[in-house]
């Protein structure tokens, strides 16, 4: 396999990664298991579900996005792919 | 003038100059400037400025009412509205950044050498950006009529004065550095008003946490326990579980996200960095931005919420209603708020007092007699525009939601004026009409475009088509089930070609626009609708505005079948495609 076919399959499967836990809290922890993880109380009196949906699903979102960019600048730098 | 009408002038006044004079300093002198701000803006800055650009009047003013009274339901919009930039940074934007041109539709038209596929993607652009420019319109003309106590004509000619002014000299150069400068003052609009309240009922400043936390009374109650108590005693549905279906949810939530990572005017914003690694990070940074405001809306709505009750509806319910809200000592904020039709109120029982409970409510007051909701009218804007006012909040604090608000309209606004003007000047103008016009002759184009964007989104601001509320589920649905997949397949499947492209984009926008007009009427005509926009008749219980995802899926399914029974793209579009996959090379292609 080429460098090029390489560094693209580490591309996809980093966004895969990603985009499974992004699924996870939002749809998983945020709509389909909200009611069952709401008798879990979390940061005061907050219904573990409902953080989910409301808070809990944007913080994991931001952390994504900086964790793949950080991530993918080390994936360009190792096959030299990089800008500079 | 009473001090805060005056406030609200010196405030209001304060941003305007501050955005005519970026106007001036931000100037464009070439195409690239216009349309990219030639490609130096820095990731942080760049995500403030998307923060801006997203976020909108909507997102402003009506977002946490829409919170405070769907509750957990509304979570959809919250999870929705954000999640859509992981698609976008993960699947998007670094690849166009890297192919490094002027706008979406050009993109497409290239990567599937296809004049028809970019002409599909031009009138969706159009369509979407020119129905969500309307919202945007109304929300300046409601934010000058109501706290300036201007007309609402006049309003609107005064926020179209001002995007016209930075944005036909600036272009995305001097859109950017303005959208800057309204970020910094819609978020601080929002969130003082916010830690003021939260401070005000939990004791604890930060509102996120607030929210978790237990009511200041000292009674040690959680404040989302108590709220959920007191809906239930009023009669109102419960605050914090589910009362819609979980597939609709499902499906609301997606196309959200989808459809926010295929607005044009949101990609376009990608195309302003140096670099395809600032891409990535700044769509990082547009999130941060826009999730202070987000993670903020849940807890302005449950606190609003909470407020405006206790201050009408004393927790004592019937029959002992004499601690509720006198009608002849109604608070100023009241009366204000009544005079704009916003809150409505009717003594039914003509006790002189006012009773706000839910139409479950059973109780019966003193003469035996069901107690019934006195308050007819409580739009969900209030709860952002009044909130301050509710909590007794000091003058400057309702001065700075004014400015807050009309600089959220203004800079979704003038993105999205942005975003057609491109599509006309560059991919119809210079695209198709007339191919060898100069430099000076595009910026020239640029600008008419832009004036005359502006002239039509202040016509139907100021006649809004009866459909204007329908408008989002069209603007989202378009996104979602035409250019989100057309790029994704560009960038992520080589195998897609011309053909399969335009099918695909084709099937999904047809059957998406079809689903929304069989319920809500042809092009929005009243009384056209096939079928009452009602839970029982929507296939598998999936609304008009959760059909994007489904109209994305089309698409795919299409565009690939399609493709695979028809010859595969060309050799130079198949090399464009692996260039576009990897950073490297990234500076040449800015001079274009």
């Amino acid at each position: 396999m080429s460098d090029a076919q390489k560094y693209w399959q580490a591309n996809i499967r980093l966004v895969i990664g990603c985009l499974v836990i992004w699924f996870v809290v939002s749809f998983g922890c945020g709509i389909l298991f909200a009611e069952q993880l709401n008798s879990i109380r979390i940061l005061g009196g907050y219904p573990l579900g409902f953080w989910f949906a409301q808070q809990g699903s944007i913080y994991t979102f931001v952390v994504l996005i900086f964790f793949y960019a950080w991530r993918m600048n080390q994936l360009d730098r190792k096959f030299n792919v990089d800008e500079d | 003038m009473t001090n805060l009408q005056l406030w609200t002038y010196c405030v209001v006044g304060a941003t305007f100059a501050l955005y005519i004079f970026i106007a001036i300093k931000a100037r464009a002198s070439t195409t690239g400037e216009f349309y990219v701000a030639g490609k130096g803006v820095h990731p942080v800055l760049n995500g403030m400025a998307t923060g801006a650009d997203w976020m909108s009047a909507a997102s402003f003013i009506s977002m946490a009412g829409l919170i405070a009274f769907k509750g957990y339901d509304a979570s959809v919009y919250l999870m929705g509205w954000t999640g859509g930039y992981c698609l976008l940074a993960m699947l998007l934007a670094p690849y166009l950044r890297k192919y490094g041109k002027f706008t979406v539709p050009e993109f497409i038209g290239d990567r599937f050498y296809s004049q028809t596929a970019r002409v599909v993607a031009v009138i969706c652009l159009i369509v979407a950006s020119l129905t969500y420019v309307i919202g945007q319109m109304k929300g300046i003309g409601v934010a000058f009529s109501r706290f300036l106590e201007i007309p609402f004509n006049y309003g609107l000619f005064l926020g179209m004065g001002i995007v016209f002014i930075y944005a036909v000299l600036g272009g995305m150069k001097g859109v950017t550095y303005t959208q800057i400068a309204q970020y910094c003052v819609l978020i601080f609009a929002y969130t003082v008003p916010a830690i003021f309240i939260s401070l005000q009922l939990t004791g604890v400043a930060l509102p996120q946490l607030g929210l978790g936390s237990t009511m200041a009374d000292g009674s040690g109650v959680f404040l989302l326990d108590k709220l959920d108590k007191t809906l239930l005693d009023l009669g109102f549905n419960a605050y914090t579980t589910q009362k819609g279906s979980t597939l609709n949810m499902f499906l609301l939530t997606l196309s959200l996200m989808i459809g926010t990572a295929g607005l044009p005017h949101v990609i376009t914003r990608f195309f302003t960095v140096p670099k395809v690694r600032d891409a990535r990070s700044s769509a990082g940074w547009a999130l941060v931005f826009i999730a202070i405001l987000y993670t903020t809306a849940p807890a302005v709505g449950a606190m609003a919420r909470l407020n405006l009750i206790h201050t009408i509806q004393a927790d004592s319910i019937a029959p002992d209603t004499s601690q509720n809200l006198q009608i002849d000592a109604l608070p100023a904020w009241f009366t204000n708020w009544e005079k704009t039709g916003l809150l409505k109120h009717e003594d039914k029982n003509g006790d002189g007092r006012i009773q706000y409970v839910g139409k479950n409510f059973t109780g019966t007051d003193t003469n035996g007699n069901v107690v019934l909701n006195e308050m007819t009218k409580v739009d969900r804007d209030i709860m952002v525009l009044a909130n301050p006012e509710i909590a007794n909040l000091p003058n400057w604090v309702i001065a700075l939601v004014a400015a807050g608000g009309i600089a959220a309209a203004l800079s979704t606004a003038a993105g999205l004026l942005l975003a057609i003007s491109s599509a006309i000047s560059h991919d119809i103008v210079k695209g198709i009409i007339a191919k060898d016009i100069d430099d000076k002759t595009e910026l020239m184009a640029g600008r008419i475009a832009m004036a005359g964007a502006i002239v039509v989104a202040g016509y139907l601001g100021l006649n809004p088509p009866g459909f204007a509320a329908q408008v989002v589920a069209l603007a989202f649905g378009l996104a979602a089930s035409s250019i989100f997949p057309a790029l994704m397949m560009g960038i992520f499947a080589k195998r897609v070609n011309n053909i399969g492209a335009v099918c695909g984009m084709l099937a999904g926008l047809g059957s998406t626009l079809v689903y929304i007009f069989w319920f809500k009427g042809w092009f929005f005509i009243p009384g056209t609708a096939m079928a009452a926009d009602t839970a029982s008749n929507w296939v598998l219980g999936i609304s008009p505005g959760s059909f994007g995802a489904v109209g994305a899926l089309i698409n795919f399914v299409i565009a690939l079948s399609v493709s695979s029974v028809t010859a595969p793209p060309p050799e130079h579009i198949q090399h464009l495609v692996e260039d576009i996959r990897v950073p490297m090379g990234s500076g040449s292609a800015v001079d274009h």
